[in-house]
Order: C-alpha cells, then structure tokens, then sequence
C-alpha cells in the first residue's frame, strides 16, 4: 500500500485526536505507523455479551487476525481492523470485536454481532476481507449495507465503512458507502476466494458461542 | 532467469488475468468425477427408497430424502437404474429418440445415474443432447438491466432500450437495498414502454423480492437458491421443504418463479464434503424438480469462477444446464457473470448455449456496460451488442436479439424516461427533471447521468412500500398522465397473474400477450428439418445489420 496524503492527514488527524481527548479507546490505532508495521495482537476475553447503546461491535470470523491473517489482496488484518475502529470512533462511538466461531457465512457473522451489539447496528468480516454492516432487526441475510468484493476493499473503504455503522448507531441516515465493484475480480480471485473460505470454514465450531476479543496493536520494529 | 520475449508476451495475454487451480478432490475442488462421488444405486421396498445412490435411508441427509421422496419416479426406476449408462448417453446424442421418451427416463434416474450418463458426453455430444431436451421450441435471452447509483431514471431508459433489443426477461437488483422498490418501478416501466410483454424481476432478499411481486411490481422471480449440501442450505438459514414453501407463495400469487444453483456454489461456501461440483449441481436440480417448480436458472452463475479455474469446469457447466432440461425444466442457463479476461475464453464459453440454443441463453446478458452491472458483471455486457447480432447472422443462429437503429432506440429511452417522470410525479415521489430524462437518453451508463439526491431517494422508496403502491397505482398514473399504451401494458402484465398461463415451464409473454411456454410451443427437435429453425421474418431481421453495405448505397 502506497502512503498518501490522505492517509497521512488521517494518522495527523488521529494523533492530534488522541492528545486531546486521552480517553479514546484505544490509543494504538491513532499513533500506529501507516501501513503493515502493526501486528495485530487478539486476546480472547471469555463469552461476548451484550454491550452499551454507544457502541458498534465488529464481528470476525473465524480465522481472522489468527489462521489468516490478510485479506485476499494481502491488506493485513490489523490494518482492516484499525481502520473500522478509528471509523467507529471517529464518530464518537466505541467498538467492540467480537469472534463468531459456530459459522463462517458473512450474513449471520454480521447478524450474531448485531445481536450482540447495544446499538443494534454492527459490521461483519470474513478473513478474505468481505464486510457488511447489519442490524439487529433484519434478517440474518439482510443487511444495512454489503461490500461483496472483497478484492476491491482498501483501508479507506474499510474506515468509512466504520464511520457509516456508527452514524445508523446514532440513527442517522447516512448516504451510503460508494459501493465499488471491479467486474473482473470474479475471474481473477474466485478460486482464490473459495480456497480462503475453505481454510475459514475449517476453524468453523458448530454451536460455539461468540467470544470477546482484546484488541491491541502492536508496532513491528 | 533471463525471460523469453515470446513468453513475457504470453504472460501479458487477457487470458493470463484468470485465476486457474489445480484440482483440490479431498474439499470438491473438482468439476467432474470426485472419486468420492457417489455410485448409482437404488433400492426400493413397499413404494419407498431405502437406499439411494449407496447410501441407507436412515443415514440420509435432508437433501437426500427430499430427493428420494419428491423427485424419483419409483415406476420407472429400476428400469432406467438397470440400463447401461452409455446407451443412455447414446440416446441423448439420437436424434431419432425423443425428448419425451428421455424426459421420461430421466424421472427415474438417481443423481449419480444423470452424472454417469452425462459424463460419459463431450461438449459437441452435450450440445446436441440440449438442442434436442430444451423445453420450449423458441429460444430466448434474458438481461440484466442495473447501474451503480440505482438510478431510476437511467433503468428506464436501458430497460426500455433492452426490449427493442429482443430481451424476453429482465433482472435487476440493487447497489442499495433500500432501493429496491424503485428499481422494480422503473424496469416495470421502462420495459413495458419498450415492449408489451416483457418479464421482469428484482433479485433481492426472498421476503422483500416476494413482496415486490406481490404488489405487481414484478413479474416473476428466479433467485431463490438451493444447494448441494445440508451445511450450505442450513447457512443459508434454509431447507428444501422452506423453498418449496416459498415456491408455492409465488404460485398462489400467480407469479411465474423458478429457482436457482449452480456448480462452485457448495465448495465456494466451504461444505462440499468432497464431491464434484457436477455431483452436487445434479441433487440441485433433482430438489427443484422434487419441489415442483417449472424451472431452474444454472450454469454456475455467480461461481462461474470456481468451476472455470479447474479442468473440464466449462463442460461442467454446460452438463448441468442439459441435467436441468432432462428433468423437463425450464433453464435460464447461466452467462451472466464475467467470466474471463479473454474474449476467446468468454466467447467460446457462452456458444456452448448460445449454438443449441436454450429457454434463456444468459440470465443475463447485461443491457448496460460492465461498470453498471450490480451483479458484478455479466459474461457479455452493453459492448457486446453488436458482436453477439454479428454471431447471430455468421452462424444463422437465434440468440434471441435484434438489430436496432439508433433513433429508434433515442426515441424509446427518452420516452420511458418520461414516463418514469410522470409515475414519479403522480406517485409523490422524489422529482425527475427534464435534465435526467435528456441525460438518460443519450446515456451509455451512469457515468453520464447528473446525480440524484440518494438519501431522499431511499426514505422515498420506503415511504413507497408503506404507503402499499401496487402495479395498479403505476397503471393510474401512467393513464393519467397521457400515457395509455403503456398503461394498458402494465395492466396486462397484471392480469397474468390472473389467468396464471405464464406460470407454464418455459413461458414467455410475446408483444400481443400472448404466452409462449413448454406447452403449447414444445421442442420437437428430431434433427436436421425438425424443431426450431431460423427463417422467414425472423431470419431477415437478423441479417439485416445497419451496418451492412448495400449495393444502393453506391448510386448517386
């Protein structure tokens, strides 16, 4: 990934935020390096339960962060994960990361997490980066809004993909995300795509319940 | 290494672009012949499989016994169960054995049985086996009518100018869920104004796409899924008791429906338990039979990718779409997503329908450019056009569409579009201005149309489904406003559901209403001189190309 201007006004933006208000959870995303030079360190915490009405909960599947650890166009899990947080918080909410083990299909990872979630509004990814922001009170394979191709998803995308999730959180009714879409991802990553779920679907536990996880990043020197 | 020149030209060639693996047999990562397919087998005690294709009936799967109880004919199975498979394929290939006589047949063949026999075909013989199965006489073509900002302006226009072109079926779907009511308004209306007749649907979440059609916003409906597998359904949240349910709400509403599946699809969700995707494909279709639904929409679609990257994947494909007419269904077969960055790879792929012909060649071809495409591509899109009507006249082939002129297609775009306006306006909803209907004219995709305001949009169109806005409430305001002829279209297509005629296998609506299907217009292929054949009037509109040059052109 290249750096740009963009993302350095972001990472300026974030560490300008963080110093002023030294309550924003957490802290590493604001002062993390621009690109891959995080590790993402997930901690699991015990059975996820239900959280506050500021929140937006991120659920992952089950390989995520662990037995893959990029998406399919190796964008690194801490950098997916970074950016849906600083999107979340951007808007004055909190995230919350759960894992989804007892199902690797992207609808119900992202309708388990809602259920979960206090706002009733959370964002669902799968390890090959497909991401959807769900609520409560759809169905299972509804959704807020889906972002099929996960070959197209860059960090951008990812962060207003949080920022949108937390802005149905506070009831707003945000334009959605511009869905991008490249016709011929089909061809070039499909195969690809089934292997990653293949290897997703594997670490699948029928019946295991959602988990907590402790998310920090840690910087790679 | 120092690169050869020839190769790094090779490596730079489209076809390159394409993912390709190598077979993954243990996780079905396979097109044909998994060695852990099933062999066939059947065991049947007081009118009851007990065993079917290896497997006792107290260790079925819901599939399994869906497919024992619903979709086996248990008088003609052990008959056809004890016929040597390869007799079976050479009667697929006969042309002096007919399509009854195989429909029959097929009743009572277990799924590994139709994989024997079709595997023992090669594409030419498939081919020649689905000229002769398909259900309906007439051949036909579906599209696909989207854009990337659910414009509704813009789907009018192209869903008005898809008509001209010949499409019998139309599809849309949405960027943006909550614009779904929208975009079935503007196909309605758009579609009807370029022909009487034409089919159209929203591919949505079922409960939303049903409700659609039930307020005659729709026609029909084709993407109800089925799977191969139990694990792959239960993540859909799903059964095939569920879908027959489904099935059979559309029915009693009078909406013509038909499910889909396709090969990939189960090793693409992760639950293959190993078995070819021709295997799997094959129960799939046995369970739309079994749920008696008229047809079925194959040919891999959205997992074209998979069964494209493995050996033999595209005869795979083109296997599955004959199953699916042995079982006497309609097939709407596939080439509706991109599938190669060759146009030698795309081409050759798509003639595997294209040559016999089939109920709807694509499902579909995509009557907008690529970038437009909401189901992220079509195999052969807008830029098309004019080669696919050039194959047409080269081969004498009916691919189901025709050449246009250009004012004529202007003249229709701008006049759906303007009808959508008036609908909008009679209906409340958000304004169309005369600057989107001059831009939806002209427009090649939504690149070229001035935005809409969206998030007023959106509140609209849920506004709209609240409020109840049925077909009729369209019909009105297009009378209203002056716009009759399209009025009484959309009427018709309302009293469809009705009489329930098109709810028939294989049915079309031709411009003066009337329905083409299965039953009174059947395949009567027996070769050369029988069945569908290209002449007459049909036949000079196809050759007749704009572009052609004649003699006259040269006087002064």
């Amino acid at each position: 990934m290249e750096i740009n201007e963009r993302l350095i006004e972001q990472i300026v933006t974030e560490v300008l935020r963080a110093m002023g208000e030294p309550a924003a959870v957490p802290p590493a995303p604001a002062t993390a390096p621009a690109t891959a030079e995080v590790e993402l360190v997930l901690k699991e915490k015990g059975p996820a339960a239900q959280g506050p009405a500021d929140e937006v909960v991120i659920g992952v599947g089950p390989a995520f962060g662990t037995r893959l650890r990029k998406t399919i166009v190796d964008i690194p899990h801490a950098v997916v994960l970074r950016e849906l947080m600083a999107g979340i918080e951007e808007e004055g909410l909190k995230p919350r990361v759960v894992r989804v083990r007892h199902t690797s299909d992207l609808g119900f990872i992202g309708h388990t997490a809602a259920r979960l979630s206090g706002s009733g509004i959370a964002v669902g990814i799968q390890s090959r980066g497909t991401t959807l922001i769900h609520q409560r009170d759809l169905q299972p394979l509804n959704n807020l809004e889906l972002f099929p191709q996960s070959p197209v998803l860059d960090p951008e995308t990812y962060r207003a993909i949080g920022r949108n999730a937390a802005r149905y959180a506070k009831g707003q009714v945000p334009e959605p995300v511009p869905v991008r879409i490249d016709q011929m991802a089909r061809p070039k990553y499909q195969a690809k795509a089934a292997i990653l779920h293949l290897k997703e679907t594997e670490l699948v536990q029928p019946g295991a319940p959602p988990v907590e996880l402790e998310v920090s990043f840690k910087p790679l020197n | 290494m120092k690169r050869s020149k020839r190769f790094e030209v090779l490596a730079a060639r489209p076809v390159n672009q394409d993912g390709f693996v190598v077979e993954w047999p243990e996780v079905g990562l396979i097109a044909m012949n998994s060695p852990n397919d099933p062999k066939p087998g059947i065991r049947i005690e007081q009118g009851r499989v007990v065993e079917l294709d290896g497997k006792r009936r107290e260790d079925f799967d819901m599939i399994e016994q869906f497919i024992a109880d619903y979709a086996i004919d248990l008088e003609v199975a052990p008959r056809v169960m004890a016929m040597d498979s390869v007799t079976l394929a050479k009667m697929l290939v006969d042309v002096n054995v007919p399509r009854e006589e195989i429909v029959a047949l097929t009743r009572g063949m277990t799924p590994a049985k139709i994989v024997e026999v079709v595997g023992h075909l090669n594409v030419v013989e498939m081919m020649m086996a689905l000229q002769k199965m398909r259900a309906r006489k007439t051949p036909s073509n579906q599209c696909h009518v989207t854009n990337l900002r659910d414009n509704p302006v813009l789907l009018a226009a192209d869903a008005a100018e898809a008509a001209v072109r010949g499409f019998d079926e139309q599809e849309t779907t949405v960027g943006v869920v909550r614009y779904a009511p929208f975009n079935a308004l503007a196909l309605l209306v758009g579609s009807q104004t370029g022909r009487g007749g034409v089919l159209t649907q929203c591919a949505l979440e079922e409960a939303t796409e049903l409700l659609l059609g039930m307020r005659g916003l729709t026609s029909y409906a084709e993407t109800i899924s089925v799977y191969g597998t139990e694990q792959v359904f239960v993540d859909g949240d799903d059964t095939p008791w569920s879908k027959a349910f489904l099935a059979s709400a559309y029915a009693s509403r009078g909406l013509k429906m038909r499910f889909t599946s396709g090969t990939g699809s189960e090793v693409q969700m992760g639950y293959a338990e190993g078995k070819s995707m021709l295997y799997l494909e094959t129960r799939c279709v046995m369970i739309t039979k079994g749920a008696g639904v008229q047809g079925l929409q194959n040919g891999s679609i959205s997992c074209i990718g998979i069964p494209g990257a493995v050996p033999s994947g595209i005869r795979a494909v083109l296997a599955e779409n004959l199953v699916t007419t042995m079982l006497d269904l309609e097939v709407a077969s596939g080439n509706d997503q991109t599938f190669s960055h060759s146009d030698i790879r795309r081409t050759a792929r798509m003639l595997m329908q294209m040559l016999p012909g089939t109920d709807f060649i694509f499902s579909g071809f995509s009557a907008v450019p690529n970038y437009d495409n909401m189901f992220a591509g079509s195999n052969f899109d807008a830029e098309d056009f004019d080669d696919y009507l050039i194959l047409q006249r080269d081969l004498m082939v009916d691919g189901g569409l025709r050449p246009v002129r250009e004012e004529e297609i202007l003249a229709v775009r701008r006049r759906a579009a303007q009808a959508l306006q008036a609908v909008f306006r009679e209906l409340g909803l958000p304004p169309i201005e005369d600057e989107e209907v001059e831009a939806a004219t002209y427009a090649h995709g939504s690149k070229d149309m001035p935005p809409r305001k969206v998030a007023e949009d959106l509140q609209a169109a849920q506004e709209m489904l609240r409020r109840g806005v049925t077909g009729l409430d369209v019909v009105r305001a297009l009378a209203k406003h002056g716009y009759q002829d399209i009025a009484e279209r959309v009427l018709n297509m309302l009293k469809q559901r009705v009489s329930g005629d098109y709810l028939q296998t294989s049915a079309i609506i031709t411009a003066d209403f009337r329905v083409l299907s299965a039953v009174n217009d059947p395949n009567d292929y027996r070769g050369p001189n029988t069945g569908y054949r290209l002449s007459g009037a049909r036949w000079e509109e196809i050759k007749n190309i704009p572009q052609a040059i004649r003699p006259e052109d040269f006087d002064v």
